[in-house]
């Protein structure tokens, strides 16, 4: 807001008791975004020019952790590999399947309750309770989705233990908790008028012709929030990786125990996770920061792009 | 692609009998199909939760067998699963994070929200890019300096105090979802407010908490959702201290301390499970509201 040109003190004083108030209701946040986010950026990035393992005191070594992560790391080809191919699969899949299902449960006449809720369920169970149920059901050795595919005589995968089958099978889990996006894109497409399609329908569109020029039109804001959010967590993609990983290894570890991540064979090994790995596996404080500070400008870059795209995250009055 | 071709026009035109008729079987057709796939797409999405469930009252034997239905009904292993040590101490732990964690969000975002919906001012426009890039970065990009603070300066690694502190200074999830609900409230409730003498404190707290009440149940049920789920945070701060895990974490490691048992483990996975499925039937109505909030564009 323009301040005016010549204020009388009076008028000076509430501007600035104004100003003031604003700040009291904002404090907490900028309390919060100062120590928990602007600190740590910063010091991320001084860690990452420091030789530091979190016992002796940090030593100053120029380039050296940047050149380690970025030319010599060997596992940080395989995490950049892993973490692209998450992004462009499994969120790809997820809006086809999410719309798949918005639309099938605007279709559905009898039951609809229970299928919106049956749809949805699974995006409630916790990440950590469905990776467990998913390397259950999906073992290669008793697991019941390969006991009845045995039954119809079509030889199971190794699912989670097969490097080539670890991507897609945490992508089947992925698309089983579609509950969110089914919701978004439900309520989207029940919002395209009605009208519209009768008037496709008289113009002798068929189903084809009425999605194309009808519903997809509409929800292509939707379409395109749901891409965005969908690329910005699968960027942060940890948790389901890194217990899928572990359990399907089979080897008896606790929490906090040292293997090699990204069990098979580094095919779930993520970003995020070699982050960890470096930080508080190795104790390679200085390396982890620049890997950081790596994944930082990446995710940045990509919602730097994606907002500018109008993605419907920035209100338009702002 | 092939469907589309198929039912496209030429289809409707050969079918026999009258129009009535003919319309009639079409949609009696469109209905068994439509039908069919949700059945077939239900089996796959509740499957998952009976065979986990079937396991769950297996005796070990035959959970390692490969069967799929309990020769007989081993309630037990729930006993079993509850007294594992620890596991009571996960439960408390995992509703102090979500319980603490979402009271303090909720209570630091309600003004921080109402702040950028309501005010112009200066920065504002910054503020909430701040906002939405921070509610993008990945947590492992800060974690390091974080973890060495509690660490080091603070001693309280170990404990649930490093997770639920931070979340006393407004989460940005929160924030924007709790702004974008707020600014649907219109304008004029608010002037009126003031021209009854209202201050801006007063008018938050008797006019738009009460309004906001969806917005607020919303960012409260997600936030809960969110600390229930954790998996990154307990993982950092907590891993040295078995007695100060949450479920999500220590989940894990039932399968490595009973590799064989795959009934122990579901049943420890219904368990974990189940807590957020009660609370999401009662609270449906303001979940889904918060789902398609995230979608509205202001």
């Amino acid at each position: 807001m323009a301040a005016p040109s010549s204020p009388a003190p009076a008028l000076r004083r509430k501007h600035l008791r104004e100003r003031l108030r604003i700040l009291g209701f904002l404090s907490p946040w900028l309390v919060g975004f100062s120590v928990f986010f602007g600190y740590p950026l910063i010091a991320t990035g001084y860690f990452s020019f420091m030789h530091y393992n979190q016992i002796e005191q940090p030593a100053f070594v120029g380039l050296r952790n940047w050149k380690y992560v970025l030319t010599q790391m060997p596992l940080f080809g395989p995490a950049l590999w892993n973490t692209l191919w998450l992004v462009v699969v499994m969120v790809a899949l997820r809006v086809v399947f999410g719309l798949g299902i918005g639309l099938l449960v605007t279709k559905v006449k009898s039951g609809a309750g229970f299928f919106r809720t049956a749809f949805y369920l699974p995006y409630l169970a916790p990440p950590v309770a469905a990776t467990v149920a998913f390397v259950f059901l999906l073992n290669p050795a008793t697991g019941p989705v390969n006991e009845i595919l045995g039954a119809l005589g079509i030889p199971g995968p190794e699912w989670f233990n097969d490097p080539s089958w670890a991507k897609p099978s945490l992508v089947l889990l992925s698309l089983w908790g579609i509950g969110d996006l089914m919701v978004i894109f439900m309520a989207a497409l029940l919002d395209v008028p009605k009208e519209q399609y009768e008037a496709a329908e008289l113009d002798g569109a068929g189903a084809w012709g009425r999605f194309r020029y009808v519903t997809w039109p509409s929800i292509t804001p939707i379409v395109l929030f749901a891409v965005v959010t969908g690329v910005v967590q699968t960027m942060q993609y940890y948790t389901q990786a890194l217990v899928a990983g572990k359990l399907a290894s089979g080897v008896s570890i606790g929490p906090g125990s040292v293997i090699q991540p990204g069990y098979p064979d580094h095919s779930t090994l993520t970003v995020p996770q070699l982050i960890y790995s470096l930080g508080f596996q190795n104790f390679n404080t200085g390396a982890a920061c620049a890997l950081s500070l790596v994944l930082f400008a990446i995710a940045m870059t990509v919602t730097t792009l994606l907002m500018r795209k109008r993605a419907g995250l920035l209100p338009a009055e702002d | 692609m092939t469907t589309t071709t198929l039912t496209r026009r030429p289809a409707r035109a050969r079918t026999p009998g009258t129009p009535a008729a003919r319309a009639r079987r079409t949609r009696l057709l469109h209905w068994i199909a439509v039908h069919t796939v949700a059945v077939a797409a239900a089996l796959f999405f509740l499957l998952p939760f009976v065979f986990v469930f079937l396991t769950s009252v297996m005796t070990d034997d035959q959970a390692m067998s490969g069967e799929l239905w309990p020769h007989e009904w081993n309630w037990s292993n729930y006993a079993a699963v509850f007294t594992t040590p620890g596991f009571l101490d996960w439960w408390r732990n995992s509703l102090l994070y979500a319980g603490l964690g979402t009271l303090f969000t909720v209570c630091s975002a309600i003004p921080v929200a109402y702040a950028l919906a309501r005010f112009r001012f200066r920065g504002r426009r910054t503020a909430m890019l701040l906002v939405i890039s921070t509610m993008m970065l990945p947590p492992q990009v800060v974690v390091i300096p974080m973890y060495l603070v509690w660490a080091q300066q603070l001693h309280l690694t170990g404990s649930i105090w490093p997770l639920v502190v931070p979340m006393a200074f407004g989460d940005a999830y929160s924030i924007f979802l709790l702004r974008q609900f707020l600014l649907t409230i219109p304008q004029e409730y608010l002037e009126s407010a003031k021209v009854d003498g209202c201050g801006e404190l007063r008018t938050l707290l008797r006019i738009v908490v009460p309004m906001a009440r969806p917005g607020i149940a919303a960012i409260a049920l997600f936030q809960f959702f969110f600390c229930w789920n954790d998996y990154f945070g307990p993982q950092i701060y907590t891993a040295q201290n078995p007695a100060a895990w949450t479920l999500s974490y220590g989940l894990e490691s039932f399968k490595s301390a009973h590799s064989v048992n795959w009934n122990l483990t579901m049943a420890a996975t219904m368990l974990v499970m189940t807590p957020v499925i009660v609370v999401f039937f009662f609270a449906q109505k303001a979940f889904v509201e918060g789902v398609t909030l995230t979608g509205v564009k202001g």
